[in-house]
C-alpha cells in the first residue's frame, strides 16, 4: 500500500494510543514514542506498530505514537486505521 | 443450560478504555456499539478496535454482540464482514422495521461465514425494535430467522417515531413492551428492554427493572457497570423461590415414581403451568450460579 497523505488514528485517552504516520524520505521505519511506561513496554510497543506496518505493506515511514496505556490490540486497530486513511482506501481485509 | 441475558453492556466501539474493562463488571453480554454511538468520522477506526478486541481479548463466557450499521449505509457491510470474521456471537441490528431487514442482513452474514468456512448458522443474530412499525411487525420479524436469539425494544427512536416523549413511568412504552414480549415467547426466543439513561435516579431504575420482570422480559440494556448489580439483583429469583421450586419438583419426581398423573404439594395440586415456572425458576438459578444441583457436582 502507498500513503498519499499523512494517516491519524486514536486519541489520548486513557487506554488508547494516538497514531500518525506520514511517508519518510528515508529509507525503514521511524518510531516516535511517547509513553509512561516507555521503559517497561516500549520495546512491545515498537514491535507491534512496526509489525502491523510491514503486515499492511508500509515501510519508509514516521510514524508518531502517544501512548496512553494501550493493549496491542488497540496499537494494532489504530495503527492499521491511520494506514488506510493515509493510503485513502477502504478496501479492508478481514481475516 | 440457558444462556443469560439480564445484563447487557453498552460500550461504545470507539473507546479502548471501555473496551479493554468491559468484561470485569460480570455482565451476562456486552454490546459493542458501532452505530449511534460512533461519529461518522470514526465508524472505520471504531470498527478496527472492535475487530481486533474480538480476536485479541478473552471475554470468558461473556456473550460478544455488536450493534453494527444497517445495510443500507456505507458502514454496514464492512461492519458485518469484519465482526463475522472476529468471531462475534450476536449481530445486532438496529432500527428493525420488517422481516426482510433481519432476512437481507442474514444473507450477507450466511456469505461470509461460507467465504471464510465459519460454520454456517453459528453468527446469530439480535433485532432492536425502535419504530411503530417494528413494533406492528414484531412477531414476524421475531420468527424471521433461525439465527435470531432475541429482540430488544430501542426506546428513544421509538417514543420519537410515536410522536411522545418519555416519561417515567414509562406509560407510552407500554404496548410495545407488550407486543416485543409476546412476539418474543411466541417465537421462542429473549426480550430485552431498553436502557435506562438517568444515572442519577436507581429509585426510578429499580421500579422500571421490577415492572419489566413481571412483564416477562429476560432483561435490559445498560449503559453503566453501576446498573448491573442492582438489574441481577431483582431478576435472579430468591432463595425462598429457590426452595418452594425444588419442593414443586420434587413433588413431580414422586408423583411420576407412584405413576400418578396429580402433583400435589401441601394438599394443593400444582398443574403444568407451575411446574414448567418451577423449572425455569431452577434453570435461572443455576445459570446465575444461585444453586448446584446435585448431578452437577
Amino acid at each position: 500500500m502507498n500513503l498519499i497523505s499523512k494517516g491519524f488514528a486514536g486519541t489520548l485517552e486513557s487506554g488508547d494510543i494516538f497514531i500518525e504516520i506520514e511517508k519518510s524520505e528515508q529509507p525503514g521505519i521511524h518510531i516516535d514514542l511517547q509513553s509512561k511506561v516507555k521503559n517497561q513496554y516500549g520495546k512491545q510497543i515498537f514491535s507491534v506498530i512496526t509489525e502491523t506496518l510491514k503486515e499492511n505493506g508500509i515501510d519508509n515511514v514516521n510514524v508518531k505514537a502517544v501512548d496512553q496505556g494501550s493493549l496491542d490490540c488497540t496499537i494494532r486497530a489504530r495503527v492499521t486505521t491511520a494506514i488506510y486513511r493515509g493510503c485513502g482506501r477502504t478496501d479492508y481485509r478481514w481475516e | 443450560m440457558k444462556r443469560l441475558r439480564r445484563t447487557m453492556l453498552f460500550v461504545p466501539g470507539n473507546s479502548p478504555g471501555m473496551i479493554r474493562d468491559a468484561h470485569i463488571y460480570g455482565s451476562d453480554s456486552i454490546m459493542f456499539d458501532l452505530e449511534d454511538s460512533v461519529a461518522l468520522g470514526e465508524k472505520d477506526a471504531a470498527r478496527h478496535l472492535v475487530y481486533q478486541a474480538l480476536k485479541f481479548i478473552d471475554y470468558g463466557n461473556i456473550e460478544k454482540v455488536v450493534r453494527v450499521n444497517p445495510l443500507n449505509t456505507a458502514y454496514g457491510k464492512d461492519d458485518i464482514e469484519a465482526m463475522v470474521c472476529a468471531g462475534v456471537d450476536v449481530i445486532r441490528l438496529p432500527k428493525t422495521e420488517t422481516p426482510q431487514d433481519i432476512l437481507d442482513t442474514e444473507n450477507a452474514i450466511t456469505e461470509i461465514e461460507k467465504k471464510t468456512g465459519i460454520e454456517i448458522g453459528s453468527t446469530k443474530m439480535m433485532a432492536a425494535i425502535e419504530s411503530a412499525l417494528g413494533v406492528v411487525n414484531a412477531y414476524p420479524i421475531a420468527i424471521s430467522s433461525k439465527r435470531l436469539v432475541g429482540i430488544a425494544l430501542g426506546a428513544e427512536d421509538y417514543t420519537a417515531s410515536l410522536k411522545t416523549t418519555r416519561s417515567l413511568d414509562g406509560t407510552e412504552l407500554f404496548f410495545a413492551r407488550s407486543q416485543i414480549i409476546v412476539a418474543a415467547r411466541a417465537a421462542g426466543i429473549d426480550a430485552i428492554d431498553t436502557v435506562f439513561s438517568n444515572l442519577n435516579d436507581m429509585e426510578t431504575f429499580e421500579k422500571e427493572i421490577r415492572l419489566i420482570k413481571q412483564l416477562g422480559f429476560d432483561g435490559k440494556s445498560v449503559i453503566n457497570p453501576r446498573q448491573i448489580d442492582v438489574v441481577h439483583k431483582i431478576f435472579n429469583p430468591t432463595e425462598k423461590e429457590i426452595e418452594k421450586a425444588l419442593r414443586i419438583l420434587e413433588a413431580m419426581r414422586e408423583a411420576e415414581t407412584k405413576g400418578s398423573g396429580v402433583v400435589n404439594l401441601d394438599g394443593k395440586m400444582i398443574d403444568k403451568p407451575v411446574l414448567l415456572r418451577a423449572e425455569r425458576m431452577i434453570d435461572m438459578a443455576i445459570a446465575s450460579g444461585m444453586y448446584y444441583p446435585d448431578d452437577m457436582e
